[in-house]
């Protein structure tokens, strides 16, 4: 079955939440895997979900509003693949231009992929946490090269693995 | 005092064992424990939080609803832990990041070697729960670890609620 990956993203405020879900509702539209979060009082929410055509879901979010910004578009249903062994990266330190690029192309070149990141701004301290997914064997080389990017970007970083127990 | 807050390189670098006889950390042991007292809510404190490179910490949970077994306010100097189990996720908090927190697995039982200063005599000290979780956090710090190199995932990190 098609699937639609929807965005809405927009100034905060209570009820947000409950209006795009019942937009989405009241269109048939049932909603699989969501996320949503506030970034410095921006309300964002990515979601896939099946049911109602593309252009039924669109015109269901257009009337929340016209503060809110909203993309509809169907997609393949595409599952995950998570081959490799889960590690967490933390990188702090003073805020400058390019932390991200420098330490994500450097998970890339390892073969790490991105599961999972998110980046804090909090007074002069930048903050970013990833969950990588990497394959077998490259611990070694991504901490090394962790270690060179940190120290050319003058900020700390730490690679270690995400052990998760099934309780 | 003023606190020294992320990002500093005080805090990212592994500090030096100290002579716990040495005068010096005795002053310093007590600017310590004076600082942690004039800090509402602190429970703990490193000595590369107020700027100086040394594995030199002070603790006091006295009183914490999260606290089982408590030593009451103490300072230990070059520490370290030599048995850790009963792992824990909790939230955690720091002075010198004042603005998150975050989501840590901390060891709930652990035994800790330290000398005391002044007399320089060992310390061994078994504790566990909240204590065990400070005693972890501050011997990070003289590590040069922040309980932001240890947060558990990626959505582990929260704003801190501003106490006015
Ligand atoms: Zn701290």
């Amino acid at each position: 079955m098609p699937e639609l990956a929807i965005t809405v993203i927009g100034p905060d405020r209570t009820g947000i939440v409950a209006d795009v879900a019942e937009a989405l509702a009241a269109v048939g539209a049932n909603l699989t895997d969501s996320t949503m979060t506030r970034l410095r009082g921006h309300f964002t929410m990515t979601l896939i979900c099946t049911g109602p055509p593309a252009a039924d879901a669109e015109r269901a979010l257009v009337r929340l509003g016209a503060e809110l910004l909203t993309t509809v578009r169907e997609v393949e249903a595409c599952p995950d693949r998570e081959t490799g062994e889960p590690y967490l990266v933390s990188v702090h330190g003073a805020d400058r231009l390019g932390i991200v690029a420098a330490v994500t192309r450097v998970v890339a070149a390892a073969g790490g992929n991105i599961t999972d990141l998110t980046t804090r701004l909090t007074g002069p301290l930048y903050l970013l946490v990833a969950e990588v997914d990497l394959p077998p064997g490259r611990e070694g080389e991504l901490a090394e090269q962790l270690a060179v990017a940190a120290a050319e970007l003058g900020v700390e970083v730490t690679l270690r693995h995400a052990e998760s127990e099934l309780l | 005092m003023k606190l020294v807050t992320a990002p500093s390189a005080v805090l990212s670098t592994p500090a030096e064992e100290v002579d716990p006889t040495d005068p010096a950390v005795v002053r310093l042991a007590e600017e310590l424990i004076e600082t942690m007292w004039a800090s509402p809510g602190c429970v703990g404190l490193a000595a590369p939080q107020i700027g100086v490179s040394a594995q030199v910490f002070c603790v006091d949970v006295t009183g914490h609803p999260k606290a089982i077994t408590t030593h009451g306010a103490f300072v230990l100097c070059n520490a370290r832990i030599v048995e850790a189990s009963r792992w824990r996720p909790g939230r955690e908090g720091c002075m010198s990041v004042p603005d998150l927190t975050g989501d840590v697995k901390r060891a709930a039982r652990i035994v800790v070697e330290g000398l005391r200063p002044g007399t320089g005599e060992p310390v061994t000290l078994e504790t566990d729960a909240f204590e065990a979780r400070a005693l972890q956090h501050e011997i990070d710090h003289c590590a040069g670890k922040l309980f932001l190199d240890r947060v558990a995932g990626a959505h582990a990190i929260f704003p801190r609620k501003v106490y006015l």
